[in-house]
């Protein structure tokens, strides 16, 4: 194959030699920054989710500060952010604002573009064997409009009178009435605009990630050979595809309902005793089109958790994934189960009993799926030799977390006992522990494993362990006693519990959520240290040891940085599936996806067959 | 060294008319659809926009169930060019939707000939489905402008019952105090164009007949205007690629395939409009 490249080329040299400077100048601008090159689109998706990431942190910081002392007052936050700490307290509206924004910034932000942004990036094409995306110039679109996305979502946040402030949910009448709350003017229009831009984003992502995966597999590389990484951002890629063109909808009328006088969303609403002119309307008819995107979304945030959680899980315990073909058609009976559950969100919105007993059954079913997945994880473990590193802690933190949080789904998904759990702290633990931590779990192993091939260094194991433990026990800290808050009725959202007496026994509990939230977000800043100070100082991966966690998939049998085209030579060919660890009896205990099948293995495939 | 040898691979095949990085130019793909990624991402882009359109005509039919009354299709749109206060219930949009229909005719007929690498016939064929889209989109402009004229907008409808529930178009005004366009009512009686006057149907007063009507009217087939419009202006760059020779050069009109589906899907949208607001 080599031979015939070089003689290729050597014969296009002559012919259009003129041609060839014009084309090879590697400027700063075409490699870092209108690069069509997917690892290093996968780079900026992974550096602007880090910036997001650590803004939206901060936000639950701040509105953790109000919950915890709701009597104190912090001086130096006023210094810091003005008028949203007049004379040392958080202002209400700003309460708002922030808790709205976190969602946002983290849902759509941070795990969406962040974490599929980053990983269906990099991973896709490197793990399937491919140059680059189907489309190297969409692909970069893609970046480029998430990019301006978050710059008018962080413009936003300069607006005098705040950004959006209605819930990341963006519910009407408080989004569609400019005059409803001081967010919902300026500051709900830019996010209506950085929100359609996103789409933008994510549909030329989803375009590009489903067609590579489908049209540019290397030779070899059936379907049922690829990692379930790719299995997993594929679903995800699918489920983007689906759901968000009906969010763009529902922001489309949204703003004709804001800005030409339409009433999809508003029926008869009065505003200081005077009559607005809207009237017909359905507020509950938003709410549809909105679930309809999110739901599947966090189905978006957590399956490209999954699929790295199982192919970690499966390097650093030196086993077969277990159940591999189940794992796959789970993460299908997911994606489809996960397009028709989202009433359940709606339990309380005057929801047809009815409807709510069938959204209560769909619901329930995606357990299954669920459950076998948390299954073949656990079985994948057991008598597993573990190597624990930072990766696999963060892999095997995630099927705890999601454990836990998956278990109070449960719950929720119920119809009758969503009466009483719905919008209390319940409801923020379960969500919160399933797929907020779970999702970040589900990253930073990512990070942690794949740091090597993108950076060619290693991250620092001893803060990746202080940044593992820490960040482990606290979110059960912040996230477990909020269950107890929510089953005795404490409800979300509120600014401040002092008009209720029955929940000052709270008083203590909630500082202790508070302090644990701002030691994990400190402890998060240790990662980005750690992250940075790799990039420039750690350990060099050489190139006498390119797979370094002895890992069977083809982006290990790339050169330590691989330039655009990924393979200097050939492509690679693909004989086997990616779990053969610890099969072998003498030699290595892995088997790479390169090396072919030996008399023995095809002699059983043929007894099988 | 190893990297720039790959990039100039890349871009032997660049020349030749492929794009670089594709693994079709070391081996064959194997694509499970047989088709190529580009046609393959033109699927995937209608079927997400067959959901958005989806989602607007699911709430147009939520709209409507939940109204009560609902204005008669063949009294709104009633009006021809040229032919005075003659009335042709769904006269012109019948021209429109055929005109609309024979673009994508043409379409058909520019992407056989740009199998048969004719690229006379392809010139001549898209020109066709260009006239055709622009036509439409003259039309449009005509039927709202011939609304917005009879006072329908956003947020207000002129298109009201008579107490039988028969539609009628009532005359409104802007009222000077507020602001906002109102019928021009004495009593509960309202004047229709002609200068009739008659008695309003229950439930409805000065603000006029169902809103949503004209909301969802010029929402959605403003959404399907927009996109026959980008459609209009994506098969006028086809047309001048095609003129330029790009095509011809790299030896397929998949291109002009690629903007046909398109423009066949704009087409189909279209169909369920038509149902929906004329039809149904």
């Amino acid at each position: 194959m080599a031979e015939v490249i070089s003689k290729e080329h050597l014969a296009h040299d002559v012919h259009h030699a003129p041609h060839e400077e014009h084309h090879h100048v590697e400027t700063f601008i075409n490699k870092y920054i209108f690069t069509t090159d997917h690892k290093m689109i996968a780079r900026q998706f992974l550096f602007t989710g880090i910036f997001w990431a650590i803004i939206g942190g901060l936000f639950s910081v701040l509105f953790r500060v109000q919950l915890g002392w709701p009597d104190a007052t912090f001086p130096v936050l006023e210094k810091l952010f003005g008028n949203w700490f007049n004379d040392g307290k958080l202002d209400p509206n700003a309460y708002y604002m922030l808790v709205t924004m976190h969602g946002t910034i983290m849902v759509f932000f941070v795990l969406t573009a962040g974490l599929s942004g980053t990983f269906a990036n990099f991973l896709i094409p490197l793990q399937i064997g491919a140059r680059d995306m189907a489309s190297g110039f969409i692909n970069m679109l893609s970046y480029w409009f998430f990019f301006l996305s978050s710059l008018v979502m962080f413009a936003s946040l300069f607006v005098p009178t705040g950004a959006a402030s209605g819930g990341w949910t963006i519910y009407p009448p408080l989004s569609a009435l400019p005059q409803a709350t001081p967010g919902s003017g300026t500051g709900m229009t830019l996010w209506l605009i950085s929100m359609a831009l996103f789409i933008g984003s994510t549909l030329m992502g989803g375009l590009n990630y489903i067609t590579t995966v489908l049209n540019l597999r290397t030779r070899g590389m059936d379907l049922f050979k690829m990692p379930l990484t790719v299995w997993a951002l594929f679903f995800t890629a699918i489920i983007g595809l689906l759901s968000f063109p009906v969010l763009l909808s529902g922001a489309v009328l949204l703003i004709f309902d804001r800005s030409l006088g339409t009433s999809f969303f508003l029926s008869d609403i009065y505003i200081g005793g005077k009559a607005l002119g809207y009237s017909g309307g359905s507020p509950i008819l938003f709410q549809h089109l909105f679930w309809f995107l999110g739901h599947p979304e966090v189905y978006i945030v957590i399956l490209p958790a999954m699929g790295m959680v199982s192919e970690i899980l499966a390097t650093h315990s030196r086993k077969p994934i277990f159940g591999y073909k189940a794992m796959i058609f789970s993460i299908l009976g997911i994606t489809i189960l996960g397009f028709i559950v989202w009433a359940h969100h709606m339990f309380m919105s005057g929801l047809n009993p009815f409807a709510g007993s069938v959204f209560t059954l769909f619901t329930l079913l995606i357990a299954v799926p669920s459950a076998v997945k948390v299954f073949n994880w656990l079985t994948t473990l057991w008598r597993g030799n573990i190597h624990l590193n930072s990766a696999s802690l963060f892999a095997i933190g995630f099927v705890s977390v999601f454990i836990s949080g998956g278990v109070t789904g449960i719950w929720l998904g119920n119809a009758t006992i969503d009466i009483q759990l719905h919008d209390t702290y319940f409801v923020v633990a379960h969500f919160h522990i399933v797929m907020g931590i779970a999702a970040f779990f589900g990253m930073f192993a990512g990070v942690y494993h794949w740091f090597p091939k993108m950076f060619g260094r290693f991250m620092n194991e001893t803060m990746g362990y202080i940044h593992f433990f820490v960040t482990f026990l606290g979110s059960y800290v912040i996230f477990w006693p909020m269950h107890y808050l929510g089953m005795s009725g404490v409800p979300r959202r509120y600014y401040s519990f002092k008009e209720f007496a029955a929940f000052s026994q709270y008083d203590d509990l909630n500082k202790v959520i508070s302090a644990a939230a701002i030691v994990v977000f400190i402890t998060q800043l240790v990662f980005v240290a750690n992250f940075i100070y790799s990039i420039y100082k750690g350990r060099k991966m050489t190139s006498d040891n390119l797979n370094p966690w002895n890992s069977n998939t083809l982006e290990w049998t790339t050169p330590v940085e691989p330039g655009h085209g990924n393979w200097p030579g050939a492509l690679p060919t693909v004989y086997r599936w990616p779990y053969d660890y610890s099969k072998n009896t003498t030699g290595p205990d892995f088997t790479p996806q390169t090396v072919p099948l030996t008399e023995q293995e095809i002699k059983e495939l043929e007894s099988h067959a | 060294m190893a990297e720039e040898t790959l990039l100039k691979h890349a871009d032997t095949h660049e020349h030749e008319g492929h794009e670089p990085f594709m693994p079709a130019d070391e081996f064959e793909s194997n694509s499970p659809m047989k088709v190529s990624y580009g046609k393959m991402m033109m699927w995937y882009f209608l079927l997400s926009d067959a959901f958005t359109f989806s989602a607007f005509l699911i709430t147009y039919g939520a709209l409507r169930v939940s109204n009560k009354w609902w204005p008669d299709p063949n009294h709104v749109f009633n009006a021809m060019p040229f032919m005075g206060h003659k009335q042709i219930p769904l006269g012109f949009v019948s021209i429109m939707t055929f005109i609309l229909i024979l673009s994508s005719v043409f379409v058909v007929l520019a992407v056989i000939e740009g199998h048969r690498m004719n690229k006379k016939g392809v010139l001549l064929w898209m020109l066709g489905g260009i006239a055709g889209g622009a036509a439409f989109l003259g039309c449009q402009a005509w039927e709202w402008s011939h609304l917005i004229s009879e006072g329908l907008r956003p947020f207000f409808n002129p298109f009201v019952p008579d107490a039988q529930g028969m539609t009628h178009l009532a005359k409104s005004i802007v009222d000077p105090e507020t602001g906002r366009r109102v019928l021009e009512m004495t009593g509960n009686m309202v004047t229709d164009a002609h200068g009739h006057k008659f008695q309003l149907g229950e439930g409805f007063g000065k603000f006029g007949g169902v809103g949503a009507f004209g909301a969802l009217f010029f929402g959605i087939t403003g959404f399907h205007g927009f996109h026959v419009f980008t459609g209009v202006l994506l098969n006028v760059w086809g047309f001048f690629a095609t003129l330029s020779g790009k095509f011809e050069k790299v030896g397929h009109y998949e291109m002009i395939e690629k903007l046909g589906l398109y423009w066949h899907f704009v087409d189909l949208v279209w169909v369920f409009v038509f149902l929906a607001f004329y039809l149904l």
